[in-house]
């Protein structure tokens, strides 16, 4: 009997960041105190608290808000799309230098696994920056009229999967169409927007240009509700999206909003079955399931269900959870006790209604926040999890017989954001892309990302588009 | 359920019924599921940064040193040269008589009576290529008749090459009586040689081939399934070495029965070697992870192994006039 070949720990080494033990906000090129208290960011992993940090209060908002429209109109406005390209080159450029100081800081903060934010977050932070910093002094021939203008000041509202992600798919677009920032980072994963700030100051980004505040929900709507905002964009849960659509109902600012999802993806039986496989990990269990667009709806051909489910099964056993630190982690921790609570009270739902829970036989570590890959199969378009967004290492298993059955049962969700298509057939890819309502189809693969690809969703996933040319729009006057 | 071709196979005289004819046969390999080539080298490239350290990485140096195929197949090679091979594959490193052997060494088939006297009763084990290696073109008595010889004179091993026109042109019936056929000759009055299959991957290009082949080399009795000969560019890439090991899981999940892998070509450093043995623990499992089920056929990187030994019993790197030439 061969001995076990195991991994002996390679942990990153979190001396390459310095996270102070507090922090303001970064208002006007400057941090500042804020006024509205104080909150604890901690690791997810550990439980330890990383640092305090501020909340901002109406007034602060409001500060910061002012400091947007004094740069937008003093100088952002009259700044050339040439200029302004130059300081999203130099981020783009710094992202890069420092990325591994951004990545540990990432890992440590949210509790995704350090590979994934190395391979996957930074990079395409940097690649974010470099995208529209092109597209800055090109705008006139972006498709959008002769004279585009930037709508002003826009409020920046992002969630914890993806913090320094989503600040890229906000920031990038809005800078390099002539607009100001004042964003809001989740409370829970605060530290990467703010060594951002740094990196804005490092740039020489004029004052005012981004503004950086933190806080909880109270601050988001204080933000998104101000008065002076031109613009709202927001990721996050269709709940509050629905709360900021209601909010700025009546008002002349512009909305984008990128929401919930519960993607089908849709495996026939000549799908090239261990790349399907691997597609349905990175579908759901990529970033421990915090996607919205996620693939957490696994429909497959009833013909090759069994077979595929236990290939899955197998190939969910080498899946490799624990401290996201280590280089050779595959699963880190869940972000939040909110969230955990959440993905359990979810997964308890499923047992109630009679789906047949399967769990990967993982040691979970004794403190932090932890949920092992689960999945569940006998599930039918009438349970809970087949509907409802669990945000979590959950997948549902559920069966279709025919191609139409497929597109039926994958449009059948108040969602639209994502869908998978597996199948060596090509015209069959082209058919079944064209009949989902979804934003964003993948084909053969799952959750691949480039600056390029616009995304964003259809029904309750919300509406505009980020990211590829698409996106300027949501930052323009386009009549 | 509907069963896949892959199940198919794991039902009683189930291996006869697909190769009873060439249209049969033909069947079953091209109902195989495909193999999405991007996915195949996103999966692979993803395995590769898996990072080995400590350890695991004296663990993984030592377990590559006791798999390797110590390799010499020039024009170029004489007596000699092979002599100091098979000192080499005895004692790789002879400062450290803790450092394991290697599993054999591999020679053109003039050379097998000499290597076998050479490694005695070492426990290397000496491997012939055969069958018109590299290129395979002969006809089917020349390659029984090169086969035979290099039993004859004690080889423990046989990697044979398949036909890859024959395979490219769709007869595969041909190929799996060809193999057929060498396996018997391995076998030949009370010989017991093992038999590898190269599949010379490089020219079948193809990830849907390689599993073809794969499958095809299996059904017809491979001992081992081994990616190319090294004179073809590109030999053992990491993605296909991923498909044929994916091909020996289902093959032992359908019938119980574990065939050996070995990629050959092109693998020359330490890092190259861990990228493997990842490759191997995390497809098909710690089983595999035995000079019986795994080689890897190289010749450079045994030095790379042994500089990257000393460094970790040292802590510093020594240099090449600190490992034997050949």
């Amino acid at each position: 009997m061969p001995t076990p070949f195991e991994y002996a720990p390679a942990p990153e080494s979190r001396a390459v960041v310095t996270i102070a033990s507090s922090y303001g906000l970064f208002i006007d090129g400057e941090f500042t105190d804020g006024t509205g208290g104080s909150l604890k960011s901690i690791n997810p992993a550990t439980e330890e608290v990383l640092s305090e940090i501020a909340i901002a209060s109406d007034a602060d908002v409001d500060r910061a808000v002012k400091a947007a429209r004094r740069a937008y109109t003093r100088v952002w406005s009259k700044t050339s799309g040439a200029e302004r390209a130059k300081y999203l080159f130099r981020i783009a450029r710094l992202v890069q230098e420092r990325s591994r100081e951004l990545a540990v800081l990432e890992t440590l903060d949210n509790g995704k696994p350090i590979k994934e934010s190395r391979d996957v977050d930074i990079p395409l932070v940097a690649a974010h920056f470099f995208y529209y910093a092109g597209w800055a002094d090109k705008l006139e021939h972006a498709g959008f009229g002769s004279n585009p203008r930037p709508l002003g000041v826009a409020a920046q509202v992002i969630p914890w999967n993806f913090p320094l992600l989503m600040l890229a798919w906000k920031i990038a677009p809005a800078l390099a169409t002539g607009n100001t920032v004042v964003l809001k980072p989740a409370e829970t994963t605060p530290l990467t927007a703010l060594l951002f700030a740094d990196i804005c100051r490092q740039a020489e980004l004029p004052p005012g240009v981004v503004n950086i505040i933190t806080g909880a929900g109270d601050t988001g709507r204080a933000l998104v509700e101000h008065p002076d905002v031109n613009k709202v964009a927001f990721t996050g849960s269709t709940e509050v999206g629905k709360a900021i659509a209601r909010s700025v109902a009546g008002t002349d600012k512009r909305l984008t909003l990128e929401l919930g999802g519960k993607a089908a993806n849709i495996v026939f039986d000549d799908a090239p079955v261990d790349q399907t496989v691997e597609g349905i990990v990175a579908g759901i269990f990529f970033n421990q399931g915090h996607v919205c667009c996620a693939g957490s709806r696994l429909l497959v051909q009833e013909s090759i269900a069994d077979e595929l489910v236990g290939r899955l099964k197998n190939r969910l056993g080498t899946l490799r959870l624990g401290d996201p630190m280590d280089k050779n982690t595959d699963i880190g921790a869940i972000n939040s006790l909110e969230q955990l609570e959440r993905i359990r009270h979810l997964a308890g739902v499923g047992d109630d209604e009679g789906a047949e829970r399967w769990t990967a036989d993982c040691e979970l570590p004794a403190k932090g926040y932890w949920f092992a890959p689960t999945v569940f199969t006998g599930v039918t378009q009438a349970h809970r999890i087949a509907r409802e967004e669990i945000f979590g290492p959950v997948l549902s298993v559920l069966t279709f017989r025919t191609p139409s059955e497929a597109i039926e049962k994958a449009n059948n969700s108040p969602y639209g954001l994502s869908a998978g298509i597996w199948t060596d057939k090509g015209s069959r890819i082209l058919k079944m892309a064209s009949s989902m309502r979804a934003g964003v189809v993948w084909a053969n693969t799952f959750n691949r990302f480039d600056p390029a690809s616009p995304f964003g969703g259809y029904k309750e996933s919300g509406y505009g588009r980020e990211g590829g040319r698409h996106g300027l729009a949501a930052y323009l006057h386009v009549d | 359920m509907s069963p896949s071709p892959v199940a198919l196979i794991a039902e009683p005289g189930a291996v006869g019924d697909v190769t009873r004819s060439d249209a049969a046969l033909r069947r079953f390999l091209h109902g195989l599921p495909g193999v999405d080539q991007v996915g195949a080298d996103a999966r692979a490239a993803a395995l590769s940064t898996r990072s080995i350290k400590t350890t695991a990485k004296a663990f993984a140096i030592d377990l590559a040193i006791s798999m390797i195929d110590l390799t010499t197949l020039e024009g170029s090679d004489t007596p000699g040269k092979v002599r100091s091979l098979c000192a080499k594959a005895r004692r790789p490193d002879p400062h450290d008589p803790s450092v394991p052997m290697t599993a054999a060494v591999c020679v053109y088939n003039d050379l097998v009576g000499l290597a076998k006297d050479a490694l005695g009763d070492s426990g290397v084990k000496v491997a012939a290529v055969a069958t018109a290696f590299p290129s395979g073109r002969a006809s089917l008595a020349v390659k029984l008749a090169d086969t035979r010889d290099a039993v004859v004179q004690g080889a423990d091993e046989i990697d044979m090459v398949i036909d890859r026109g024959a395979f490219l042109s769709g007869r595969y019936l041909e190929i799996f009586e060809e193999i057929a056929a060498v396996k018997q000759v391995c076998q030949e009055d009370g010989a017991t040689a093992h038999l590898k299959v190269i599949l010379e991957t490089g020219e079948l290009q193809t990830y849907d081939s390689v599993r073809r082949a794969s499958w095809l080399a299996m059904l017809a009795g491979a001992d081992f399934i081994k990616t190319s000969t090294g004179k073809i560019s590109p030999a053992a890439t990491l993605p296909v070495t991923l498909v044929m090991l994916e091909a020996c899981r289902d093959w032992f999940d359908a019938t119980g029965h574990r065939i050996g892998m070995k990629p050959a070509g092109g693998i020359r450093t330490t890092k190259d070697a861990m990228k493997f043995l990842v490759l191997v623990n995390e497809t098909v499992g710690t089983e595999w992870l035995t000079p019986d089920l795994f080689r890897i056929g190289a010749s450079s990187l045994l030095n790379d192994l042994l500089l990257q030994r000393q460094k970790m019993a040292t802590g510093r790197y020594s240099g090449p006039d600190y490992v034997t030439v050949d």
